[in-house]
């Protein structure tokens, strides 16, 4: 068994008053993709820049490939690769300046051509940052990420402002760095996401860590299914471990003569239902 | 694992210089503000009241015009545009839209950033005064020194005072909070420390106590180096004390440098202070 490519133990960071996150305990495996989900100021960045080595913990131990970030060095960054939540990068270089210029930073860079075909940007290689769109720049930083051929890659919320096209591009892209071996680490706001792509999702809200599973098992967690049906012309859900039973006695209630209740569906819950379900939503805000 | 290849320090330094180049020459604001402003001025001030005499009512073996007297003057703005202005607004903007909090995650180290920065001011400092002194001589027709003292004065706090205007500016530019805060920030400083030095008329028609005043900073010692450099010597008794004072310049610049390498240090920041 391999040691763990990133590894997190009793992890603590406050501001103040605020707790950002509150004793995490995690280990990535090598080469797993991993997607670390939650609302807005759940504490995904502040873990994850902890990780990459831009922010101080509070206590706790930290190591991402057998090293404390707080103590990062060249060789430990040539292994890492990071694409960070914002970046407004307007400079006037080309998108094939740029990467070539950030892989000629690193011992063994993959080919400025391959880095920019794989991300889409082959056509747009020649156009400089400052003109693309914000989809397009959100791929030069892909590209920027990648260039250095990184053992473990962070990607924080990486394809905001991605249309459904280009998510679909992006997730064949990262399919292929996982074939390579590479760790991924991966934040995100979209569940479809962290479900394509990740072999295990923790869930994080108030900085605690509240489910960590594959997405199959969080899915289907112990409740069976959920039962949807309109009565007085208003919506009404049921989660239930007993549907057939439970239809049953909704048909006695509400089928009236032929036995029909309007507007029936029975489906399995999806990660979307169990993520909200967690982070306390009370009804379906998010999509 | 096979890292036989890690890229040393000068082909790094070199690699930032040529980008840092490229972005500064593709950039309009910056070819405009601190490329050409200087000839841009020269060239307006010339037209203006170039004819000027400055030497009027002295006794001089020959007459100094205003050009001539203004030359030395852009010499130095140049070295404060290129070095402390353009960096001090610029390292801003890169720290706001995330430039440098994305180098700083890469293998690149940060030594070979500052290095980048310094080679690319020396290598657009050494153009834009060569263009100046070029339209000086071949445009306006003002005279350049022909000895080499001069020349060996000129190299010298040319070095120096780049060295240190680039030093205070990457000290400088964790001053304004943000990166759209930068050039109003930074401008009213250059441009008080340029009227307080005698940039723009003659340093003897600046009181005595703003004389006393600007001296605790280095434009005034770098335009004061410059004005040996391009002055005939009889003008040196256009001077606070009748010198020009080249030992107390080259200490003072020395010392700001030292101050600069301290402040930067200390006080450069990779990322937004929002950013903690």
């Amino acid at each position: 068994m391999n040691a763990p490519a990133i590894s997190i133990r009793g992890l603590f960071k406050h501001y103040g008053s605020v707790r950002a996150v509150e004793d995490l305990d995690l280990d990535i495996e090598q080469g797993e993709i991993f997607a670390l989900l939650g609302p807005n100021g759940a504490g995904k960045t502040t873990t994850v820049e902890i990780l990459e080595g831009y922010r101080k913990r509070s206590s706790g131990d930290v190591s991402v490939l057998g090293h404390d970030p707080n103590h990062a060095h060249r060789e430990w960054r040539e292994r890492i690769g990071i694409v960070l939540q914002s970046s407004a990068d307007e400079t006037p270089l080309s998108a094939r300046e740029y990467v070539s210029h950030v892989g000629s930073f690193f011992p063994n860079p993959r080919d400025t051509g391959e880095v920019l075909e794989s991300v889409g940007l082959a056509e747009l290689a020649d156009r400089r940052s400052k003109t693309m769109s914000g989809g397009e720049r959100r791929r030069l930083d892909v590209a920027l990420g990648i260039v250095g051929r990184p053992e473990v890659l962070f990607l924080d919320e990486p394809t905001t402002g991605f249309d459904p096209e280009a998510r679909r591009d992006f997730w064949t892209l990262i399919e292929g760095l996982k074939r390579d071996g590479t760790t991924i680490l991966l934040t995100t706001h979209y569940l479809e996401e962290a479900e394509h792509l990740a072999d295990r999702v923790g869930i994080i809200t108030h900085g605690e860590l509240v489910a960590l599973d594959t997405p199959a098992g969080l899915r289907g967690g112990v409740d069976g299914a959920i039962v949807s049906w309109r009565v007085g012309g208003k919506h009404r859900e049921r989660k239930t471990s007993t549907p057939t039973a439970f239809v049953q006695e909704l048909a006695r209630k509400h089928g009236k003569g032929e036995g029909e209740i309007p507007d029936l569906a029975i489906r399995r819950p999806t990660l979307e239902d169990r993520y909200l379900e967690l982070v306390g939503h009370a009804g379906r805000t998010e999509a | 694992m096979t890292t036989t290849t890690r890229p040393g320090f000068w082909r790094l330094a070199r690699a930032r210089a040529a980008i840092e180049l490229r972005i500064f020459f593709r950039e309009r604001d910056s070819l405009i503000f601190v490329f050409f402003f200087p000839t841009m001025f020269l060239l307006i001030f010339a037209a203006l009241m170039g004819a000027t005499d400055v030497t009027q009512g002295m006794d001089v073996p020959q007459v100094v015009n205003y050009k001539q007297y203004f030359l030395p003057g852009m010499v130095a703005t140049g070295l404060i545009y290129t070095g402390f202005q353009n960096l001090a607004s610029q390292i801003p903007v890169e720290r706001d839209q995330g430039v440098l909090k994305r180098l700083r995650g890469t293998p690149l180290p940060p030594a070979t950033y500052f290095a980048g920065k310094v080679i690319a001011v020396y290598v657009v400092s050494v153009v834009q005064l060569a263009l100046l002194l070029g339209v000086a001589q071949f445009l306006l027709g003002i005279p350049l020194p022909t000895d080499a003292h001069s020349w060996t004065t000129f190299a010298w706090v040319f070095a120096l005072g780049a060295a240190t205007c680039t030093v205070l500016g990457i000290a400088f530019s964790s001053v304004p909070r943000t990166g759209k805060s930068a050039s109003a920030v930074v401008v009213p400083v250059v441009l008080i420390l340029q009227f307080l030095s005698g940039i723009y008329f003659p340093f003897s028609q600046v009181p005595s106590w703003v004389q006393t005043f600007s001296g605790f900073f280095p434009l005034r010692w770098m335009a004061q180096a410059m004005r040996s450099v391009f002055l005939p010597d009889f003008m040196v008794a256009q001077e606070p004390g009748q010198t020009w004072a080249l030992g107390t310049g080259a200490l003072i610049m020395g010392a700001w440098l030292l101050v600069g390498l301290a402040l930067a240090f200390r006080f450069f920041r990779w990322q937004p202070r929002k950013d903690g």
